[in-house]
C-alpha cells in the first residue's frame, strides 16, 4: 500500500540523523553550506600558494587568517535570528559612529583613511557589509511588503549614510559593495518592477553627477576599461596583463605554479585583487568554471535557506547576504577579465588578506543561524 | 505593534519573495554568464593570440658576441690571442651599503681608491639589477684575496670573460694595433646588430683595419626574464615550453700577417732608448716583414682598460710612444733619394757617367752669393755619380739639380711612390710631400710666395726643403729600386683564415705601374753605388758593410730638424738633443736577388750612416739568416 503524503513526510523526518549530521544541528551548521565554502576556501588556498610565489610564511599566515574567519563563522551560527534582529539598530548606529570617527582620526594607509584603532585596529566598514542589509532587513521586517514608495526612502537614507561616509575614505569599492546589499534587499522586499526600470532611466544623469564625484584615479580607472591598449605601461598595464595571463592559460592551463605571467610578476596584484587571473593561467578555462561552480553552489544554497527562512528579517537578510556574495564574485572575475573598471574587491575566500574573508565567514554563520534555528515543521 | 499598519500576510509575502528570488537568480545567471562568456573568449578563441603574447612578455634576445679573430705573425706566432680573465662586478640593487662596499674593496686593493667616485656613478646611474664592472682583470692574486673574502660582499662577484691580450706587447703596438671600448662614435659606423653585445672595437692597427674581418657575428640567445627584466634560469622555474632556437655567433677570421716577429722584435731593440722607426718589406711582393716605431707601448693597456693617469701618462710623454711614427711620421728624406735622383738625371739627360765635378764642398748658383753646403766641408774632390752616391756629395747634386728641373724631379720621385700614401692596410697613413712648381702654386696664398726658385730646387736635390716622406714610403722606394723598378702595394695581412672551417685565403700582392726606364744600365749604375755605399772602398757605410757574407747596397740620409715645438719645455740639453740631425738609412739585400728592402729612420740620430744603417745591417743580417755574429 503507498504512504499517503503525511506518511511520507513523516517517515522521512523520522530518518535517524547520523553522528555526523547530529553534529553539525548542535553546533547549527549547515552542511551543504558548509562543505561548499570549505572547498572554495581549500582551493583557494591552494592557488593562493602559487600567488604568494610559494611563499610558505604568507600561505601559513593565510591559513591562520581563515581560521580566524571560521570561528567567527562558528561564533555567529549560534546567535540566533530572533536576537541579531533586536540588537540590529545598535549595530547599525554603532557602525555609523565608528565610520564617522574614521574620517577624524582614522588611520592612514595608501591614500586613503579606513583603518581604526581601538585597542584592535579593524575596519568599520566591514560592520557596514553586514550592518546595511540587517538594518534594512529590520526595518521591514514588521511592515507589509512590498513596501511603500516613503519606506523605500527610508531605506534609501538608512543605504546612503554609510555608502557616502565609506566613499569619502574613500573606499568606493566597499561604498559600492555596501549599497549593493542594501538594495539587494529592497528588491527581494517586492520593490515594483516599474519602480526599478524608473531607477535604471535615472541612473544614466546619476552616472554623471557621480562622474564628477569620482576622483581622478577612479575616473582613469573607467577610462582605462574603455580603451586598455591606448596606455599599455601605464593604467591599462593591469588589465593588459590579466587578460595576457588568463587567455594565455586556456582551456587547461600551464600547470600549478608554472605560470609565467604569475610568476615572473608580470601580472600585478597577483595575490589580492588579480588572483583569479592566476588561476586561469595556472588551471586554465577547467579550473576557472569549478572554482565559479563552487561559487554558485554557496549562492544556490543561500538563496535556498533564505526561501526557507521563516521571518521577513530573516529571508531579507538571508537573501541579501548570499547575493552581495554573487556582486562580490562577479565584479572581481568581471574586473579581471576587463568587462568592468579595476575596482579594488578581492575575489572572497581566495584573495590573500584577513579582514574581508571575517566579515563574509560571520555573513554565512549568520545564514547558517536563519537555517538552523528555524522551528521544523509547524505542527 | 503598530495595530493601524496592514496586517502582514505571511503567505502572500513568501511568494513575492521567492518570485524576487527567482527574478534576482535569473539575472545573476545572466551576469555569470557574460563572465564565462569572457572567459570563453579569452582562453579558447583568443588563446593562441594570448598564448603568443605571454611569451613575448618574458623571452627576451641576448645577444652572444662572437669570439675575435687571432693574430699570428708570418711563422704563426701568436701576436693577438683571446684570454679568459675574471672581472670584478657589482649587482647595485644586492648592495646594501654602496660606499662601504666600495671602501672596503680599495681596502683590499681590488679596486682603486681613485675609481670610487667613477663607480659610485655608475652603480647608481642604469638599471639596479645590472652587473657594474669594477675590475676588468682581477689578477691572480686579486681572485685568492676576493675568494675569500666572496661572503662579506653581498652583490659583489667575479665573472669570467674574454679579453684581448697581446703576448708580445710593445713589439707589435704599432703594427698589430690594439682593441679598445666601443665608443658610441663606433657605433654610429658599425652595424649595430653586429656588434649587439659586443663591448670593443679595433681602434687601431690591423685590429681597427681589418675590424670586419676579425669581428665576426653577433649571435643571440634566448633568456627568461621577469617583469623587471631581470634574468631568471629558465630551469630552476621549470617552464614547460622550450624556448625558441638560438643562434651561434661566428667567430672572427684568424689574420696571418707577414709580419716577421723575430725582425720586429730586433728592431725594437736596437731602437730601444730613442725615438724612430724601422720597416722591412719584401721587394717582390709587398709584404711588410717590420713595422716598428720606437717608442713603442704595451697594447694590453687598452684592451684591459687602464687608469685616467696611465692614459695621460702616455699621451703627455713628449716622444710620443703611441705615434706611429712609421706610417704617420713625415721627416725629409735627405740623401736617401739621391739614387732616385741620378736616376732621373740619367735618364734626362742632366748627367752621364763621363760627368765629373770637382767637389770643393761649396755651391753657388750662377750670379748669386748664397753658398749651398756639402755635408763634408773639405769636399769630395773629383766625383761622378757613382761617386756622389756612394760618398753622398751634395755638391754633385746640387750642379746637377737645376740641369733636371723640380718639376722632373717631382716626376721621377712620384714613380716611386713618394708624394702620395702607399695604399699600406693600415689606416692613418700620411702621404708625404714631392714638391713641384705646380704644387708650390697651389700651396700658397700669396703670390711672391707661389714662385718657385732655383735655390728650392738646389737643397730639394739632397731631400731637404719642403720635401717630407714616410719611412713606409722610403721602404716602399727603396724595393722599387731593389726591384729595378717593379712595385708592390705594402701590405700586412697574408691571409686570413676560417676558424671554424679551416679554410686560408691568401691575399694577392697587388702589383703597382712599374718605374720604367729608357735605359736599363741606369739601374745598374745606381745600384752599384748603393752597394758602394755599403761595401766599397770610399762608401759612407763601408764599416756597416764591409766584410758581410753577402752584397748589400743601401744609402744614407740626414735630415735636419727645423724647429721644435714651442710650447714645449725643454732643458738645455733636451734642446740640444732635439735639434740634433734625424739618421736616415735605406738598404736593400742581396744584391743580385733582393729579398728585403729596409728603410730606418732615428730622430736625432745625427748620423744616417753612423746610427741608423746598424740597425738596417741587422734586420737584413736577421732575415736573410746570417744574425749570428752580428746580433
Amino acid at each position: 500500500m503507498p504512504l499517503t503524503e503525511t506518511q511520507r513526510v513523516l517517515t522521512a523526518k523520522a530518518a535517524p540523523l547520523n553522528d555526523f549530521t547530529r553534529a553539525l544541528r548542535r553546533l547549527h551548521l549547515d552542511g551543504p553550506l558548509l562543505g561548499g565554502l570549505l572547498l572554495i576556501c581549500g582551493f583557494g588556498l591552494v592557488v593562493l600558494y602559487s600567488a604568494v610565489g610559494e611563499n610558505m610564511r604568507l600561505w601559513l599566515n593565510q591559513v591562520v587568517r581563515l581560521g580566524v574567519a571560521l570561528v567567527a563563522m562558528l561564533v555567529a551560527a549560534q546567535i540566533s535570528p530572533e536576537f541579531l534582529r533586536r540588537w540590529t539598530p545598535w549595530a547599525y548606529l554603532g557602525g555609523l559612529v565608528l565610520l564617522a570617527l574614521v574620517l577624524v582620526t582614522g588611520e592612514v594607509g595608501q591614500g586613503a583613511r579606513r583603518w581604526l584603532d581601538l585597542g584592535i585596529r579593524f575596519q568599520p566598514s566591514e560592520i557596514m557589509k553586514l550592518a546595511v542589509p540587517m538594518m534594512a532587513a529590520w526595518y521591514l521586517h514588521d511592515r507589509p511588503i512590498p513596501p511603500r514608495f516613503s519606506q523605500i526612502m527610508i531605506i534609501a537614507l538608512i543605504i546612503v549614510a554609510p555608502t557616502v561616509l565609506i566613499a569619502r575614505q574613500p573606499d568606493l569599492g566597499t561604498a559600492l559593495l555596501i549599497a549593493a546589499s542594501g538594495i539587494i534587499v529592497i528588491i527581494l522586499a517586492g520593490l515594483s518592477i516599474r519602480l526599478m526600470l524608473a531607477l535604471a532611466v535615472l541612473s544614466v544623469p546619476g552616472a554623471y553627477v557621480l562622474w564628477n564625484f569620482m576622483q581622478d584615479y577612479q575616473k582613469q580607472r573607467v577610462l582605462t576599461l574603455l580603451d586598455a591598449d591606448s596606455d599599455p605601461l601605464g593604467a591599462g598595464y593591469n588589465i593588459i596583463q590579466s587578460k595576457i595571463a588568463i587567455g594565455s592559460g586556456g582551456l587547461f592551463g600551464k600547470g600549478w605554479t608554472n605560470g609565467s605571467q604569475a610568476q615572473l610578476e608580470f601580472l600585478p596584484e597577483r595575490d589580492t585583487d588579480f588572483i583569479f587571473a592566476v588561476m586561469g593561467e595556472e588551471l586554465g578555462l577547467l579550473g576557472v568554471l569549478s572554482l565559479l561552480a563552487l561559487y554558485m553552489f554557496v549562492v544556490a544554497r543561500g538563496l535556498y535557506i533564505a526561501i526557507q527562512a521563516h521571518s521577513s528579517y530573516a529571508r531579507l537578510l538571508a537573501g541579501s547576504i548570499s547575493l552581495t556574495f554573487f556582486v562580490y564574485v562577479f565584479v572581481n572575475t568581471a574586473m579581471v577579465t576587463g568587462l568592468v573598471p579595476v575596482v579594488g574587491i578581492p575575489l572572497p575566500l581566495v584573495s590573500f588578506g584577513g579582514t574581508s574573508m571575517v566579515t563574509l565567514m560571520a555573513g554565512f554563520g549568520i545564514l547558517m543561524s536563519i537555517h538552523t534555528h528555524r522551528k521544523l515543521l509547524p505542527q | 505593534m503598530d495595530l493601524l499598519s496592514p496586517i502582514k500576510d505571511r503567505y502572500s509575502e513568501r511568494r513575492i519573495f521567492i518570485g524576487r528570488v527567482v527574478l534576482t537568480s535569473v539575472f545573476a545567471t545572466v551576469l555569470l554568464g557574460l563572465v564565462i562568456a569572457r572567459l570563453v573568449q579569452l582562453q579558447v578563441f583568443d588563446y593562441e593570440h594570448f598564448a603568443e603574447r605571454s611569451l613575448g612578455n618574458r623571452i627576451r634576445i641576448e645577444a652572444v658576441p662572437p669570439i675575435r679573430g687571432l693574430v699570428f705573425d708570418r711563422q704563426g706566432r701568436v701576436l693577438a690571442e683571446n684570454l679568459p680573465a675574471y672581472q670584478l662586478e657589482l649587482i647595485p640593487e644586492q648592495v646594501p651599503d654602496l660606499d662601504a662596499t666600495l671602501q672596503r674593496l680599495a681596502a683590499l686593493e681590488l679596486i682603486n681608491a681613485s675609481d670610487i667616485p667613477r663607480l659610485k656613478d655608475l652603480s647608481q646611474s642604469g638599471p639596479r639589477f645590472k652587473p657594474v664592472a669594477l675590475n676588468l682583470r682581477l689578477d691572480d692574486e686579486q681572485i685568492a684575496t676576493f675568494a675569500i673574502q666572496r661572503p662579506r660582499f653581498s652583490g659583489v662577484d667575479f665573472r669570467p670573460r674574454l679579453v684581448r691580450h697581446y703576448p708580445q706587447g710593445e713589439y707589435i703596438a704599432h703594427a698589430v694595433g690594439y682593441v679598445g671600448a666601443l665608443s658610441t662614435s663606433d657605433l654610429e659606423k658599425l652595424d649595430p646588430s653586429r656588434y649587439a653585445g659586443t663591448t670593443q672595437t679595433g681602434k687601431t692597427g690591423i685590429e681597427n683595419s681589418y675590424e670586419s674581418l676579425l669581428h665576426g657575428y653577433s649571435g643571440y640567445r634566448h633568456i627568461v626574464t621577469n617583469a623587471r627584466g631581470r634574468r631568471v634560469p629558465a630551469e630552476s622555474r621549470d617552464l614547460k615550453e622550450t624556448l625558441p632556437t638560438d643562434e651561434q655567433p661566428t667567430p672572427g677570421d684568424n689574420l696571418y700577417l707577414s709580419i716577421d716577429l723575430d725582425l720586429q722584435a730586433l728592431a725594437t731593440r736596437k731602437l730601444a732608448g730613442r725615438r724612430g722607426a724601422v720597416v722591412a718589406m719584401d721587394p717582390w711582393s709587398g709584404e711588410v716583414l717590420a713595422l716598428v716605431s720606437a717608442p713603442s707601448f704595451d697594447p694590453n693597456l687598452f684592451a684591459v682598460g687602464m687608469s685616467q693617469s696611465q692614459f695621460q701618462a702616455l699621451q703627455q710623454d713628449t716622444d710620443l710612444p703611441l705615434f706611429n711614427r712609421a706610417v704617420r711620421g713625415t721627416y725629409p728624406p735627405g740623401s736617401t733619394i739621391k739614387p732616385m735622383l741620378a736616376l732621373a738625371a740619367l735618364e734626362t739627360g742632366a748627367t752621364n757617367l763621363e760627368r765629373r765635378t770637382v767637389c770643393y764642398g761649396v755651391f753657388m748658383l750662377p750670379n748669386t752669393t748664397h753658398r749651398y753646403r756639402d755635408w763634408k766641408p773639405e769636399g769630395h774632390g773629383e766625383v761622378d755619380v757613382h761617386d756622389a752616391i756612394a760618398q753622398s756629395c751634395d755638391v754633385y747634386f746640387y750642379e746637377i739639380s737645376n740641369e733636371i728641373g723640380i718639376d722632373r724631379m717631382h716626376d721621377y720621385l712620384s714613380r716611386f711612390g713618394l708624394g702620395a700614401t702607399t695604399g699600406l692596410d693600415v689606416v692613418g697613413e700620411r702621404p708625404g710631400l714631392v714638391p713641384s712648381k705646380e704644387w708650390k702654386r697651389r700651396a700658397f696664398r700669396n703670390p711672391a710666395d707661389q714662385r718657385w726658385f732655383q735655390g728650392e730646387t738646389v737643397i730639394a736635390s739632397i731631400g731637404q726643403g719642403y720635401m717630407l716622406a714616410t719611412p713606409l714610403q722610403l721602404a716602399t722606394a727603396t724595393a722599387a729600386l731593389a726591384t729595378r723598378g717593379v712595385r708592390y702595394e705594402p701590405r700586412i695581412v697574408a691571409a686570413w683564415e676560417n676558424p671554424l672551417t679551416g679554410e686560408r685565403t691568401l691575399a694577392s700582392p697587388v702589383r703597382l705601374d712599374d718605374v720604367e726606364l729608357e735605359n736599363d744600365s741606369n739601374w745598374d749604375t745606381v745600384i752599384g753605388a748603393m752597394n758602394s755605399v755599403m761595401q766599397g772602398s770610399r762608401g759612407t757605410a763601408r764599416a756597416v758593410g764591409t766584410g758581410a757574407p753577402y752584397r748589400m747596397a743601401g744609402k744614407s740620409g740626414t735630415a735636419q730638424v727645423f724647429s721644435v715645438a714651442q710650447d714645449e719645455e725643454y732643458d738645455e740639453e733636451e734642446i740640444e738633443e732635439r735639434l740634433k740631425d734625424h739618421a736616415l738609412f735605406i738598404a736593400f739585400a742581396p744584391v743580385d736577388n733582393p729579398k728585403i728592402a729596409v728603410a730606418v729612420i732615428v730622430e736625432n740620430g745625427s748620423s744616417g750612416s753612423g746610427v741608423a744603417a746598424p740597425i738596417a745591417k741587422a734586420v737584413m743580417d736577421k732575415y736573410l739568416g746570417y744574425d749570428d755574429a752580428a746580433d
